[in-house]
């Protein structure tokens, strides 16, 4: 799988856990959506992104059809 | 048919409401299951399920909430069924890895990903409520049918199991090629369900 595409000449990325550069990749401007606790992980906002790109994606249409089929009068006959 | 008790117009609110929060359940189910495919299957169960209880649903409270328990409820069904092998989306991490999206550091949210699907299923969803959805601790709690400490014992735990997954590298290759990891899920589940019936405690 493409994770060590990093651009690491010397990153010899083992078990060692690599802790390089701590300031290059902090998110300084991460925004901080959270009343309470500070101690956000730093993947708290990734799995934001991950939620919103799901509901970002364009709706199929298989869930406007289905919306339409809903209320279908032909089950329900009148009233 | 169960709409009738409700005038055009509430149906047609409802149905606005509901239009709403697709692309919401679209995310927590894909959260959940972890594959496309099924989660929008899963959301168009919780469509219709929803639909079909529509008198059942208060105008004025939390659609999103409302079908929440709903797609949650089908969802531990059909996994209960077997019918969720708790794989990840690989597709949308590989698409996310390529998006800039403001992400320092893309590659974590493919591990991210993956971390997310080896957590037990009600710390994974626990987490996504809160963590994902935005929801209040009260607000999970109330959807997971759950004490609000339970909520927050599971998120606690889940954001330990995620930043130690993450920090280490020791993120579990994508769970169906371990059939151990799986059946692990599925008792977890049994239990899920078994603790639905009393009121729960971690």
């Amino acid at each position: 799988m493409a994770i060590g595409g990093k651009e690491g000449q010397g990153a010899g990325n083992g078990m060692a856990a690599d802790k390089q550069q701590p300031g290059k990749a902090k998110a300084q401007g991460s925004r901080a959506h959270s009343k309470g606790d500070d101690a956000r992980p730093e993947w708290a906002e990734g799995l934001r992104a991950l939620y919103d790109s799901v509901v970002d994606e364009p709706l199929p249409d298989s869930f406007k059809d289905l919306l339409d089929r809903l209320d279908d009068p032909s089950p329900n006959g009148s009233s | 048919m169960s709409g009738s008790k409700r005038s055009l117009s509430e149906a047609a609110d409802f149905k606005r409401e509901l239009a709403a929060v697709i692309p919401h359940l679209r995310a927590f189910a894909r959260g959940l299951c972890g594959r496309p495919d099924m989660a929008d299957d899963l959301v168009q169960e919780t469509m219709l399920k929803a639909w079909a209880a529509q008198d059942r649903f208060e105008p004025g409270t939390s659609m999103r909430a409302w079908t929440f328990v709903i797609l949650r409820n089908a969802y531990l069904t059909d996994m209960r069924r077997n019918r969720f092998r708790g794989e990840y989306d690989e597709t949308v991490a590989e698409r996310i890895l390529v998006a800039p999206a403001g992400q320092e550091d893309p590659i974590h949210l493919a591990d991210l990903q993956r971390a997310l699907q080896s957590l037990p299923p009600e710390r994974r969803e626990a987490l996504l409520l809160v963590g994902a959805g935005g929801f209040s601790y009260e607000e999970a709690a109330t959807i997971c049918g759950c004490a609000v400490g339970t909520i927050k014992s599971r998120v606690g735990r889940a954001r330990a199991a995620l930043t130690a997954m993450l920090e280490d590298g020791s993120i579990p290759q994508r769970s169906t090629d371990d059939a151990e990891a799986h059946r692990a899920i599925l008792d977890e589940l049994d239990e899920v369900a078994a603790r639905q019936e009393e009121p729960a405690g971690d």
